[in-house]
């Protein structure tokens, strides 16, 4: 029975694949005046034929068109929504003074490396940095980290609960997982594209792009470290009657806990990425430094803001990886001792 | 009615285990089955009854099943056919929520690599099935200490298991089992990855405790001389199949088959045959020389008076607590005990 499903599956592809070829057949303008010339003249085979085209293009065109007009307004929310958000963000950090900044940087780092006094200082340095090399660099940084910040904010929400729930149940992640390779396979301009077309030019594209480039590791960690906790451990939960929401927020998330933090970390080095690519369609931030140094073929120029995304970078990551290795330390240990 | 009954349970891994179960009812070999349709049998129609209140080993190589066997116990695997029937109810008819209950009330487990949890500390450890059961968090420090103590790791409580030593870990995982009070405790080799010495001691330590808690114990072990010490009866598994049930005299006395032939054929019988087992009751004997008796327990082993009848060539007059007279035990006696098979 197994197998007639299979057949059937298969038989439908075929349908799937011979009813595209007639449509691109029918489609086309360049297609011979009746199918018999197809016999009579076999020059085809040689080159690709025009007619041999299936037009993607203008389905995906007509459809976001029809998107845009009939679904335009969820769009307006959604951009309304993440617009509002960067901008309290985005004006909360400007307008608090640099120096208060820096000292939250730092205090933040000293408590998430667990009280390392050398992370701590080293991260101080580099923020301090970031406006030293030029003072507009300030600004621009913190445009960058609140759209960065804002785009980590949607992945956690969506990526974990989806990594949970890929950990829980091998179909969902049989189907999640191929969706995974397309998000990271995907060149980043493809969907910067659509991004303008629904929200326009600016943040929003750039924090939904980023969001897409972003979110794959977290999601393929959190499912790993889920999968990755101890079986006996696991098993000791069943063992002593914990019901399945008791194992997972008692036993198993707080365990893949170092691991959802490395995809943290992992999403945070993405995103950063990307929101320097994004500058191409017009985020401000960073990344338009580098642009316009590019433009302007100004060496010193790019150099001063490439610098300046590096130290962002190592100030993001220390902060989550350290994080990542206090909880890595008490967790762990307990398989050292059994070998 | 026994404690727990298990009636006729097979476990098939693989994609399909029902397809292959014809061919293992038909008395198809582990291998043959594994080279014909790649499932791997797990046990092969295994019955068993253990009774309320004693220790009941089971024994085996690895891969012989007997972890998968433990495992049917409170249904952390489901069995592919067969009966689970603890205290006369069918486990196998619980649903969800009263199999969740099942588990809080009635089984506790400890594991072989101690599977306690890192992120808590000793004491939420120990304490860990009684929240599971919905006790307060006071009553539920207040029973931890209590088992902690019991098993000696106080000022150890707010510890994270990685602090401890292998011995200790073991110890919180006896207590964490301990402490809901269950009337079944299933052990899985809980004693096999601690060295030599800790594991004799954890023995002497589960032997004590049971002696006072009188819980019916599920203990698996691949070591002999374990399942010799702790087991009112063993049970020896080789591949799925129960070969042999009994006492650790009937294990050592009449082997089953060449299986477990080889495998008691190195056990130093003196530390583990009684003297009741081998005396001759004492209205049987007649003209026995009386003169140099050497008085025996009952409940002693043949190690702890053989010395003595070597040194002394005499024979013994085996008595109970009381004083009675029970039997005698002569060199033949000893002979036809000591000599291997």
């Amino acid at each position: 029975m197994l197998k007639d499903k299979k057949n059937l599956f298969n038989l439908g592809l075929l349908g799937i694949f011979i009813w595209l070829l007639i449509i691109s057949y029918n489609s086309s303008k360049r297609k011979p005046e009746t199918i018999g010339e197809l016999l009579n003249d076999f020059s085809w085979l040689s080159d690709w034929p025009k007619w041999l085209d299936l037009p993607l293009m203008p389905w995906i065109n007509k459809g976001f068109k029809a998107l845009n007009e009939n679904y335009g307004f969820i769009f307006e929310a959604i951009n309304n929504f993440l617009l509002f958000m960067l901008m309290s963000l985005k004006n909360f950090l400007v307008q608090a003074p640099w120096p208060l900044v820096i000292i939250g940087v730092v205090i933040l780092t000293y408590f998430a490396s667990g009280k390392k006094i050398k992370t701590t200082v080293a991260v101080g340095f580099c923020t301090f940095f970031i406006g030293f090399l030029h003072p507009r660099f300030w600004d621009k940084a913190i445009e960058t980290t609140s759209i960065m910040l804002i785009s980590i904010f949607l992945c956690l929400i969506i990526g974990v609960p989806i990594g949970i729930w890929m950990s829980r149940a091998n179909r969902v992640r049989e189907k999640i997982l191929p969706i995974l390779d397309l998000m990271q396979t995907i060149p980043a301009f493809v969907y910067l594209i659509p991004g303008i077309m629904l929200f326009g030019l600016g943040a929003v594209p750039a924090i939904i792009a980023t969001f897409i480039y972003a979110v794959p590791p977290l999601v393929r960690l959190t499912d790993l470290g889920i999968r990755l906790v101890d079986t006996e451990v696991t098993e000791a939960a069943d063992a002593f009657g914990a019901s399945r929401k008791q194992k997972l927020w008692g036993v198993q998330v707080p365990l893949a806990l170092p691991n959802i933090m490395q995809g943290v970390n992992q999403c945070t080095m993405m995103a950063l990425s990307m929101v320097v690519i994004a500058s191409m369609i017009g985020t401000r931030g960073l990344g338009d430094e580098v642009l316009l140094g590019l433009q302007q073929l100004n060496v010193g120029r790019a150099a001063e803001a490439g610098i300046a995304i590096v130290l962002l970078a190592i100030v993001l990551d220390r902060i989550t990886q350290s994080y990542g290795e206090t909880l890595q330390q008490r967790n762990s240990s307990v398989k050292k001792d059994l070998k | 009615m026994s404690k727990i009954e298990i009636k006729n349970v097979y476990k098939i891994f693989g994609n399909n285990p029902q397809s292959v179960m014809p061919m293992v009812k038909d008395g198809a070999t582990k291998e043959n089955v594994l080279e014909q349709t790649g499932h791997t049998v797990g046990l092969d129609n295994v019955s068993l009854n253990i009774e309320e209140g004693e220790t009941f080993v089971c024994m085996g190589l690895s891969g012989s099943g007997k972890s998968t066997l433990i495992r049917h116990l409170n249904r952390l695997i489901d069995p592919t056919e067969g009966e689970i029937i603890v205290d006369g109810t069918n486990v196998m008819n619980c649903n969800n929520q009263e199999l969740i209950d099942f588990r809080r009330h009635k089984m506790s487990m400890v594991f072989q690599r101690f599977g306690l949890f890192p992120h808590k500390t000793v004491i939420q450890n120990v304490g860990y099935g009684l929240e599971m059961q919905g006790k307060s968090e006071e009553e539920r420090n207040k029973i931890a200490m209590e088992k902690i103590e019991a098993v000696g790791l106080n000022g150890f409580e707010h510890q994270y298991p990685n602090q401890l030593s292998g011995g200790m870990q073991q110890r919180v995982g006896l207590a964490r089992a301990l402490a809901t009070d269950t009337d079944i405790m299933l052990m899985d080799e809980a004693f096999s990855a601690l060295d030599p010495l800790i594991r004799s001691d954890m023995q002497k330590q589960l032997i004590d405790l049971q002696s006072e808690l009188k819980k019916t114990i599920v203990f698996i072990t691949h070591d002999l001389d374990e399942s010799l010490r702790l087991g009112d009866h063993i049970g020896i598994l080789n591949a799925g199949k129960l070969i042999q049930v009994g006492t650790p005299v009937d294990i050592i006395m009449k082997p089953a088959d060449d299986y477990v032939k080889a495998f008691v054929k190195d056990v130093n019988r003196a530390k583990v045959i009684k003297a009741k087992i081998i005396m001759k009751a004492a209205n049987e004997t007649k003209n026995i020389n009386k003169t140099n008796l050497i008085k025996v327990q009952e409940d002693q082993f043949i190690e702890e008076f053989l010395p003595q009848v070597v040194c002394t060539n005499s024979n013994c007059e085996v008595v109970d607590k009381q004083g009675n007279v029970k039997g005698y035990i002569t060199n033949k006696e000893l002979q036809t005990s000591l000599t291997k098979s």
